[in-house]
């Protein structure tokens, strides 16, 4: 089975090849079916490569298939070939299997738009990218993969591209990626010009066995966290994100919360060893930066009023978790939080997509409310999504978020303490929203705009093609932590799992921490509950006033500062950098023409057209020749 | 001095590939005909071909007279492309001397 593993992207390549050439002559549906099953088949085969890497020993998981010889340049050798890992297994089987979920939801989302099938096209095109960033053997590979995705989420952030929000978030995506790929290509020149090959192993091999200095370890390392940053989303390039929303909903789910954002720390757990060797203070700076990402967003996220954009900052809040597991040296938590969260998000996400479907394009949640027995499916799914994410046991959320808190505590207890409350509010927000959108009044009537649009017309459930897969997500979202509890070595499926990979870098506890570790997790569960709590009180209830701090709901200013730098001196430093680039450079250019032409305009005069006197030339030339010869042969 | 004449050493032969060598290049210096140019620069080829051969017979060479084989092919191509370009022009400036045809001056 392993032998095929080349199938798993080839097939939604496949589908993307056929949706282009057939895609208006397949239309509403087949088009969406056609994707649907490409992508459910990589999964198929994704499963099946699983079951074979699970009947090997531990250290023979390993597999790297060689398709063909890619840069085959004098000291550089790249290959596009595919390494089949328990890590790069891990992420296709999330990848495709969730993925496969989403082209499913997506054929009722999408259902009555007129790019119906040029929608599928980028989805397929989408995971077949995805995926050769997860399963690439080296650097360039990914770095295909990297920029495919970011290519397919400027498509599909911008799909409804006649609206301008649509347009604009799609650009700044695109271009905020591009800030992280500039870092992801110096690393890349890194790795060539000291260990002369892109290939993850090579790197990780040349850190651990100290044949690259430690600094040029945490050079490639920090570069690398550069881009995913940019990927993921962390400060300072978080900024795309929030915006991407602009999307249709499936595309918000798969790319910014199960997919394309985790291609960050992937990619950081791609380079444990190599972290390692780097400097301490590199990894601590990993963490310090998710743990505030997480709870600078999950401050904005109270704040909020549109729905998805709630989810949008909670994701990057989420990510930020992701990266404080990873600062800590805790990349199996970082991988089990990656995949809880794609279950419970992806989950939330699509059924915040049915909300708006029901509620007919309507986003703000202030003209919500009541909604959970108009949507009794689509509200229980949503709910157990909360529970989820808000980190109450036994829910997925809840095991993977303790075991970032566990490490995070065993690095500095500063560390955890900020992660526990970013999840207080975040247990806080969410309820916040479930309360608003499913529980309390009606309030869908009072938005005189939908009022005049649409009349009285009640929202409604979603069809069967989208519940399917909220109903998978949701069991999914019930029973993920099971991958990974913390009972004891048998129970730690993932941490087994994953050990051939991550088992050089991966923290290992201080006994202090791990005999806290259940007091830890009634920590956490009460932070949990307390916010949930709150949040109850506030917005069910009403005891108390709602806080919701306008700096918070314009995310601290933080991308109006951006834009105005951007707008202000940095559009005025381009401005130099443009005249520096006509005057200077060009300058120097035209100014070597010039001379060229200058000399060529004085040399020509020497050719003076006529025969006679170049062969009279020629002759002087001869007898010159000669009568060097005949001396130097006289002077020796 | 008969006798020299009738048993010609090699020093006479190329003493008269020298000649002939002069009178080209005189002809290509002084004369402004195209057509006469152009038989003076066959001249020369001929006054080299004449050396080639004479030392090749001096000194028991093969490779002097293969060489000349090779010389009259490129001359005979040669006289192809020029003996054309040369009609097609005359036909058009009949007057025409070598210096009046300087269309490539700088």
């Amino acid at each position: 089975m392993l032998d095929i593993a080349w199938l798993i992207p080839a097939l939604p390549l496949f589908g993307f090849l056929v949706i282009l050439v057939l895609g208006r002559r397949l239309g509403e549906p087949k088009a969406g079916y056609f994707a649907t099953a490409m992508c459910g088949a990589a999964f198929v085969v994704a499963v099946g490569v699983f079951l074979d890497l699970m009947s090997k020993p531990g250290d023979q998981r390993h597999k790297v298939i060689k398709l063909f010889a890619w840069l085959p340049i004098n000291d550089l050798q790249v290959n596009l070939s595919f390494l089949i890992d328990p890590l790069s297994i891990t992420m296709i089987l999330f990848i495709t299997g969730i993925g496969s979920l989403i082209h499913l939801y997506s054929i009722g989302y999408m259902h009555g738009d007129p790019k119906f099938s040029k929608f599928f096209l980028y989805l397929n095109l989408f995971v077949f990218s995805m995926l050769m960033l997860v399963m690439g053997e080296n650097l360039l590979v990914t770095f295909l993969g990297w920029e495919g995705v970011g290519t397919c989420s400027y498509f599909l952030i911008a799909f409804w591209h006649t609206r301008d929000s649509a347009a604009t978030a799609g650009k700044k995506a695109f271009v905020t990626n591009r800030v992280g790929d500039f870092g992801f290509m110096i690393a890349m020149f890194f790795a060539f010009k000291y260990v002369h090959s892109l290939s993850y192993s090579d790197i990780n091999n040349a850190a651990t066995s100290h044949q690259i200095a430690a600094v040029t370890a945490t050079a490639i390392m920090l570069m690398l966290f550069v881009g995913a940053c940019g990927k993921s989303a962390q400060l300072p390039l978080y900024l795309w994100l929030p915006d991407a929303m602009a999307g249709p909903t499936p595309v918000s789910a798969l790319i910014h919360a199960a997919t394309m954002v985790t291609s960050g720390v992937f990619l950081m757990t791609r380079i444990s060893p190599l972290i390692t060797v780097a400097a301490p203070w590199a990894s601590t700076l990993v963490a310090i930066v998710g743990v505030v990402t997480a709870l600078f967003a999950a401050t904005i996220a109270i704040a909020q009023n549109d729905i998805k954009r709630v989810l949008a900052y909670s994701t990057v809040s989420q990510l930020g978790y992701m990266f404080l597991a990873i600062g800590s040296h805790a990349y199996v938590a970082a991988i089990f939080h990656m995949v809880t969260h794609a279950f419970f998000k992806a989950l939330l996400f699509l059924g915040s997509g049915s909300v708006i479907h029901g509620m007919h394009d309507q986003q703000d949640m202030r003209f919500m409310g009541a909604l959970r027995k108009l949507m009794p499916i689509t509200a229980g799914t949503f709910i157990i999504g909360w529970l989820a994410i808000a980190g109450v046991p036994p829910f997925a959320g809840f095991w993977s978020k303790d075991e970032i808190l566990l490490y995070a505590y065993d690095k500095s207890p500063i560390l955890w303490a900020l992660g526990l409350i970013t999840a207080l509010l975040t247990a806080f927000y969410m309820t916040r929203q479930v309360i608003m959108v499913f529980y309390g009044k009606a309030r869908w009537n009072d938005d005189a705009k939908a009022h005049g649009a649409h009349g009285d017309v009640k929202p409604h459930e979603s069809p069967v093609l989208m519940l399917a897969p909220l109903v998978v997500l949701a069991g999914l979202a019930i029973v993920g932590g099971g991958l990974n509890l913390p009972f004891n070595s048998t129970t730690e499926k993932l941490s087994s799992w994953l050990a051939p990979v991550v088992d050089v870098g991966e923290r290992s506890l201080h006994h202090s921490s791990e005999d806290i570790k259940w007091v830890l997790a009634g920590i956490a569960t009460l932070g949990a509950l307390a916010g949930i709590a709150v949040a109850y009180l506030v917005y069910e209830k009403h005891r108390v006033k709602a806080v919701e701090p306008v700096v918070l709901e314009n995310a601290w200013y933080y991308d109006k500062a951006v834009s105005d730098f951007m707008g202000g001196p940095g559009r005025e430093s381009f401005d130099a950098v443009a005249w520096f680039d006509t005057h200077i450079i060009d300058g120097a250019v035209n100014g070597a023409g010039r001379l060229v032409q200058g000399v060529a305009g004085v040399v020509r005069k020497g050719q003076s057209g006529l025969v006679r006197t170049y062969a009279a030339l020629i002759g002087v030339g001869v007898v010159l020749m000669l009568a060097w010869f005949f001396f130097r042969g006289v002077a020796q | 001095m008969i006798a020299a004449v009738a048993h010609p050493t090699t020093t006479w032969y190329l003493l008269l590939a020298a000649a002939l060598f002069t009178i080209g290049v005189v002809g290509v210096l002084v004369r402004r005909n195209p057509l006469v140019l152009f038989m003076c620069i066959e001249l020369m080829l001929n006054a080299v071909n004449l050396t080639f051969v004479a030392l090749a017979k001096a000194l028991g060479d093969i490779g002097g007279q293969t060489t000349v084989f090779f010389v009259m092919v490129v001359a005979a191509a040669e006289v192809v492309v020029g003996l054309g370009i040369i009609v097609s022009i005359l036909r058009k400036r009949p007057q025409a001397t070598a210096d009046d045809l300087a269309e490539l001056k700088g």
